[in-house]
């Protein structure tokens, strides 16, 4: 039945998110691989994520402009800007254009080594595959996430900052006093701390359809897709959660 | 009503009279995946320098016998012997240690396409710890490029080389080890005949430069007859007879002709 298959597909990530604590912290540590890792998650999303970043603040300026006119109310632009891109829109667009672009990678390099006994091999090589490949990933996803999350708001509300200048005079001192004004830790940490939750979501997702890919090359195909629609899901999931818990602390 | 096997009678096994150090003993084995019986009470020995060649159909349990032996896939019943020691009841160190004596040429070759070839040949050799400084590294990647005749695919990539040579490179990365025991899953699937050929002689080559023992996958009956010191049939995941090629080529039984017709 599709909610037992649900349950036991829930239950068995589970468990590979609980050999990832078991295992992770052990040695035989694998700094080079982390390293690597941490480029090509991290570095390499930069411009998607930059890109991303930079049109949502440009966009959300553009949009409200017209509305907060008519209030007179132009100059909360940067608070209402501020607030929407550090709190939610800054978190979840940059987790979803990661779990797209590192989320399928990640599913795909792993289901491609599976059915081509690439990780049988490096087993026999004296090499524990599930520390070489997915310990790495997830962790360089759960440390990169944050990272960029904080570039796609910088960038977002720099954007923000030029929108308000294409129908009117700010300075960069006065938008950013306006926008710092409106922020309180409470906002600020709560959202941070949840892109490193987005992260490992979508690391240990990604790995977990990989490493258990079957059905050869259609099985590929298959891991990279359902690793970003899952891990999608999750991570509105896990922002659902992460409202709560922060309503519950007086945060909200 | 077919038999089992055409032998008489599976004896524990053990080197015969006068044979070499046996650096290979399954015995007793059985494996299941569910219902599903992959290998039956199967038994065989291997011998120091010998080439012993498994010969089944598809899907007779030929590729999980192999697994079973190096540790990927743990037998329900049997005891697998590698060079003395008991695979079931070593932990991951000695595993590990226990691997880098015994090659293995997957049936996928399973180079890995992120690295070139050079680091295809180290990345065993660094994993086990086998600590060389760079001018040792490059000679043994030398060497073992020499062996398979690809000297100048060092800085290659995967992608770039034919089936063919994707093959001696994997046997390369196995060699450069130095192993005992290479266990070779199907080396010549997917080729063509000349390059398969090819294959069949360079594992020729390397039991006799290295003096290895090696056991051999295939239903390929050009490969068995050219490489094979013995042959054992695998019918149903039990052993359904054994000896040189050319007796079992001499034997009746229809299930053996299958295969010798």
């Amino acid at each position: 039945m599709p909610d037992e298959s649900l349950l036991a597909e829930t239950g068995a990530m589970t468990s590979f998110a609980g050999r990832f604590f078991r295992e992770g912290f052990r040695p035989r540590y694998e700094v080079a691989e982390l390293l690597h890792q941490c480029y090509v998650v991290g570095y390499q999303s930069l411009p998607m994520v930059g890109i991303t970043g930079f049109i949502m603040g440009m966009v959300l300026t553009l949009q409200s402009r017209p509305t907060m006119a008519q209030f007179g109310a132009e100059s909360w632009i940067p608070v209402m800007v501020g607030l929407t891109i550090i709190r939610e829109m800054g978190p979840i667009i940059t987790a979803l254009i990661f779990a797209g672009k590192i989320g399928s990678s990640i599913g795909a390099e792993l289901g491609s080594m599976r059915v081509t006994e690439q990780i049988d091999a490096m087993e026999v090589s004296g090499t524990n595959p599930f520390k070489y490949l997915v310990v790495t990933r997830v962790l360089a996803t759960t440390l990169m996430l944050p990272v960029l999350t904080v570039l796609a708001d910088a960038i977002g509300l720099y954007a923000s900052y030029l929108g308000l200048n294409m129908r009117g005079t700010t300075t960069l001192a006065l938008f950013a006093n306006n926008v710092l004004s409106g922020l309180s830790f409470g906002d600020v940490l709560p959202a941070f701390i949840k892109t490193y939750f987005f992260g490992f979501a979508i690391g240990v997702i990604g790995c977990y359809k990989g490493y258990f890919s079957d059905k050869g090359t259609e099985g590929v195909g298959q891991a990279a897709n359902s690793a970003v629609v899952v891990a999608s899901l999750v991570i509105f999931l896990l922002d659902l959660l992460a409202v709560q818990i922060t309503g519950l602390m007086g945060l909200n | 009503m077919q038999p089992d096997s055409i032998i008489q009678e599976m004896p524990r096994v053990a080197a015969p009279p006068g044979a070499s150090e046996t650096v290979l003993v399954v015995d007793h084995v059985s494996k299941s995946f569910g219902e599903n019986h992959v290998l039956r009470d199967f038994s065989l020995a291997l011998h120091r320098g010998e080439n012993v060649v498994v010969l089944g159909k598809s899907g007779s349990g030929k590729s999980v016998l192999i697994k079973c032996i190096i540790g990927l896939l743990a037998p329900n019943a049997g005891q697998i012997t590698v060079l003395g020691q008991d695979v079931a009841t070593l932990d991951h160190g000695a595993m590990d240690r226990l691997r880098a004596k015994v090659g293995f040429l997957f049936q996928s070759n399973a180079l890995y396409d992120s690295m070139t070839v050079r680091d295809n040949l180290l990345f065993p050799l660094r994993r086990h710890w086998l600590d060389h400084g760079p001018a040792e590294e490059d000679a043994l990647v030398r060497q073992a490029l020499a062996d398979v005749g690809l000297e100048h695919t060092a800085d290659m990539m995967p992608a770039e080389l034919s089936g063919g040579m994707r093959k001696r490179i994997a046997l390369a990365r196995t060699l450069i080890l130095r192993p005992d025991i290479i266990l070779y899953d199907e080396p010549t699937t997917g080729l063509d005949p000349v390059t398969a050929r090819e294959i069949d002689h360079l594992i020729r080559e390397v039991q006799q430069k290295y003096r290895t023992s090696a056991l051999i996958i295939s239903h390929d009956m050009s490969c068995v007859r050219l490489v094979a010191d013995r042959v054992v049939l695998l019918v149903d995941g039990r052993c359904y007879a054994k000896g040189t090629y050319e007796e079992l080529a001499n034997k009746l039984d229809p299930k053996v002709r299958e295969f010798f017709a």
